[in-house]
């Protein structure tokens, strides 16, 4: 009833092929904007910004690197934490260099590092496919955590081996660093994911994105018609790893603050994996639910018992956190293994005839 | 049926973030315990977590909470996970938290940074940032009763004095291959080169904990006169195996205090006989204190622990020593700024006031359990006196006095890494020690 297009018409090219061709969706997607950037910080408590907002975006963020070379590509890479890792490394370098610069430039420069790093690693898939693929990614993964506790000068030969993020103002904002304020970081995330999400949409819908997708569902047909599978394979792992790696300086520099090893190791990639499934394979929308699937629901589910009062541990609640996610991973898979994204599609579908179905 | 679902998902979420602004302090004190008793070092974190809170519990219990006001607490899962770590510290910090005591060296460097923001101190017992120490440099990080270099110093300065010195010795080094194992790494190069030895170091790293056959394989090439170990979890066990599968002379091998457990030793048993580790407390259950603690917790059923033998063994008893220098803190905190219901910036006071005397440790029920632990505004847990117990196949046994670490050496070693870590922070907050 609400959620129809009926009366809106198309007298143009342009028109018709919008992201949004519905104006429903075009509100809605200025009310989403309008709560990230005006409501949650107006309103929203610390906890839920900094432990909440803030990873979700940089997850959304790393999920749709990961998406563009699995979802759209069609290439499995189980070596995206440690892409993550590259970003906020050669974000630390490049800070330690050039203290004077601007660190949001510092962290958006530090993803053509990741983007070359994935195209060495990415270079394999020219010749191997699937599982195959799988194993040299997951060898990048290994590697690279290796280097990052093997070259001391990585990480300024500090004693205990991290990289801790140097306060580092913007506009005589401080935003990097632990006297940098919630709100000053959570705007410089959120634009930093607002402005690459559009990008990401762009590049899918136009000449290179449709390569990819080409590439996807059937390479040797791609190839016929004139795709060429180098440019495309590895244009698709060089801005995959770059968005892994600006999610990777985000996550370091503007959340925790300071990182180890174990913040990128292959549990991460994993990580962002089960959010690409379980968002949806091809999905802009896809990555940010997979993302808030698996970050924010637990979040929810811990604090469930506080708030019922009931006094249960900390570590049954952990437990039961563990069970309830993987129950429901499997229970979202079987209802529809194409992901929330598919659901939150065939939901639309049934709005649009809603209260009438015929 | 759908409808009601969303409904009920929607009260909920609701609710959390209400409930999330409107949680207040009211007229306790409020003790946030970071705590793992899930992931792959659940073994030892349990009986850390539950000696931590039973002793606080039995505090309110017997003694209605500290001069009147009750502790309260608040057990936030980490899975010894950083990332879970710092989302439980910004949930709780808002509650009028009085100190963290993160239980893991990963959580600690993430924390010391926003400490002086957040104004409120961690205390990091026997881990974490050894450099934090240095009171001038962290005036909100505490490391009592001693840092891991006062701790690798103490366990050299033992090994000089067996076989006839240290000079010309080769010391195997075996550490989990991540933040809490590489710490000493830099003052046993330093005493290396001062005292005539040569280090050989064997990373073990996460993923390998329980198969070390190829770093034991190495370790028989080498042949060191003596093994350190700074290990965690199911890599202690495995690597008191795989030494005495080689045949290591088990008496020459030491662990630091987290490679001392009950836990650690028992599946080993009579193999292991003569390993030697540090500690900072006593074992057994064996002290009025600990006793109160049975009869008004663990008896009413209050304790989370599975069996009433946990009470006493070694990781049970260092969750209540720490939870007895959060006390006295608190203790002191109250008598200096005479309030009762103090802050964060008290508890600071509070921790650089700590004085757990022998005649202190008596009074409270805990007479011999540890050695005196003396804060000062310069000193935030450096040169806390350490001691050796041994395993004789079934239980702990204690076998050295006190070894004092080399304090002169270790607090020039401490200062110059503080600077260092202070060097590329411009904001940094430090204080002037009179």
């Amino acid at each position: 009833m609400f959620y129809r297009e009926a009366g809106q018409y198309k007298t143009s090219y342009k028109e018709d092929s919008a992201i949004f061709p519905i104006l429903q969706d075009r509100i809605a997607i200025w009310f989403y904007l309008a709560v990230a950037f005006v409501i949650i910080p107006l309103f929203g408590s610390e906890f839920l910004i900094n432990s909440v907002m803030i990873p979700f975006l940089v997850f959304a963020l790393a999920t749709i690197g990961l998406n563009i070379l699995t979802g759209y590509t069609g290439q499995i890479s189980l070596g995206h934490g440690a892409f993550m890792g590259v970003g906020a490394y050669s974000t630390y370098k490049l800070v330690t260099y050039f203290p004077d610069t601007n660190v949001v430039v510092l962290i958006l420069l530090s993803g053509f590092f990741s983007a070359a790093v994935g195209m060495v690693f990415g270079l394999p898939s020219l010749k191997i496919k699937g599982f195959y693929l799988v194993v040299t990614t997951l060898a990048a993964q290994f590697f690279l955590e290796w280097a990052f506790i093997r070259i001391p000068w990585l990480y300024n030969y500090n004693d205990s081996g991290a990289i801790e993020v140097p306060q580092r103002e913007v506009f005589n904002i401080i935003v990097t660093g632990p006297d940098a304020s919630v709100l000053s970081r959570y705007f410089v995330v959120l634009s930093i994911v607002v402005v690459m999400t559009w990008i990401a949409s762009n590049i899918i819908h136009g000449r290179i994105g449709r390569s990819w997708m080409m590439i996807r569902d059937m390479d040797i047909a791609a190839e016929l018609i004139g795709v060429r599978p180098l440019f495309a394979k590895l244009s698709s792992f060089a801005v995959s790893s770059f968005y892994a790696g600006v999610a990777g300086a985000l996550m370091v520099f503007l959340w925790l603050g300071a990182a180890e090893v174990e913040s990128f190791d292959v549990n991460v990639s994993f990580q962002i994996l089960f959010m690409v499934i379980i968002g949806g394979l091809g999905s802009l929308v896809g990555s940010f639910l997979g993302a808030a699937f698996i970050w924010i629901l637990p979040i929810v589910i811990r604090a469930v018992p506080r708030i019922m009062g009931m006094d249960i541990n900390a570590s049954t609640v952990e437990q039961l956190n563990f069970m309830i996610v993987g129950a429901l991973i499997v229970l979202f898979l079987i209802i529809e293994p194409h992901g929330l994204a598919r659901m939150w599609a065939i939901l639309k579908q049934k709005l649009r005839v809603w209260p009438f179905p015929y | 049926m759908f409808k009601k679902i969303t409904m009920g998902a929607v009260a909920v979420t609701l609710a959390a973030t209400l409930q999330v602004t409107s949680a207040s302090a009211g007229e306790s004190l409020y003790v946030p315990q970071l705590s793992y008793r899930t992931g792959p070092f659940a073994a030892g974190g349990t009986p850390i977590a539950n000696g931590f809170g039973d002793y606080l519990a039995m505090i309110n219990a017997r003694d209605g909470g500290i001069n009147g006001v009750p502790i309260k607490t608040d057990e936030c899962e980490t899975g010894y996970n950083s990332q879970k770590g710092v989302e439980c510290y910004e949930a709780t910090k808002g509650k009028g938290a009085l100190v963290y005591n993160p239980y893991s060296t990963g959580i600690t460097l993430q924390l010391i940074p926003k400490a002086p923001v957040d104004k409120i101190p961690v205390f990091s017992m026997g881990y974490g940032l050894s450099a934090a120490a240095v009171g001038e440099k962290f005036p909100w990080t505490f490391n009592y009763p001693a840092t891991y270099w006062d701790q690798m110093s103490s366990i050299i300065k033992f090994i000089d004095s067996q076989d006839g010195g240290i000079k010309g010795k080769k010391i195997g080094f075996i550490y989990l291959d991540v933040g809490y194992g590489r710490e000493p790494i830099p003052l046993l190069d330093i005493l290396s080169k001062k005292m005539g030895f040569k280090v050989v170091k064997f990373p073990v790293g996460v993923k390998e904990m329980q198969s070390q056959s190829s770093q034991w394989l190495n370790v028989r090439k080498e042949r060191p006169d003596w093994m350190i170990m700074w290990g965690w979890g199911a890599m202690n066990t495995t690597a008191i195996k795989e030494a005495a599968k080689i045949r290591y002379p088990m008496d020459h091998f030491i662990g630091n205090w987290w490679s001392g457990a009950d836990v650690d030793l028992r599946p080993v048993g009579a193999a292991a006989k003569g390993y030697r580790s540090a500690n900072m407390a006593a074992s057994g259950a064996d002290f009025p204190a600990i006793q109160d603690v049975l009869k008004y917790v663990v008896d009413k059923g209050k304790s989370q622990v599975k069996d009433r033998s946990e009470v006493g063994t070694v990781l049970y008893n260092r969750g209540l020593y720490n939870a007895v220098a959060v006390v006295e803190a608190i203790r002191a905190a109250q008598k200096l700024t005479g309030k009762k219901v103090i802050d964060g910036s008290d508890m600071r006071l509070g921790f650089e006031n700590l004085d757990l005397s022998a005649e202190r440790m008596k009074e409270i029920g805990l007479p011999n359990f540890a050695l005196p632990i003396k804060g000062s505004c310069k000193n935030h847990g450096s040169g806390g006196a350490i001691f050796l117990q041994q395993w004789d196949g079934k239980k702990w046994v204690r076998t050295s006095d006190g070894i004092t670490p080399m304090t002169d050496l270790v607090r020039a070693a401490l200062v110059k890494a503080a600077d260092k870590y202070v060097a590329d922070k411009p904001g940094w907050q430090t204080q002037t020690c009179k």
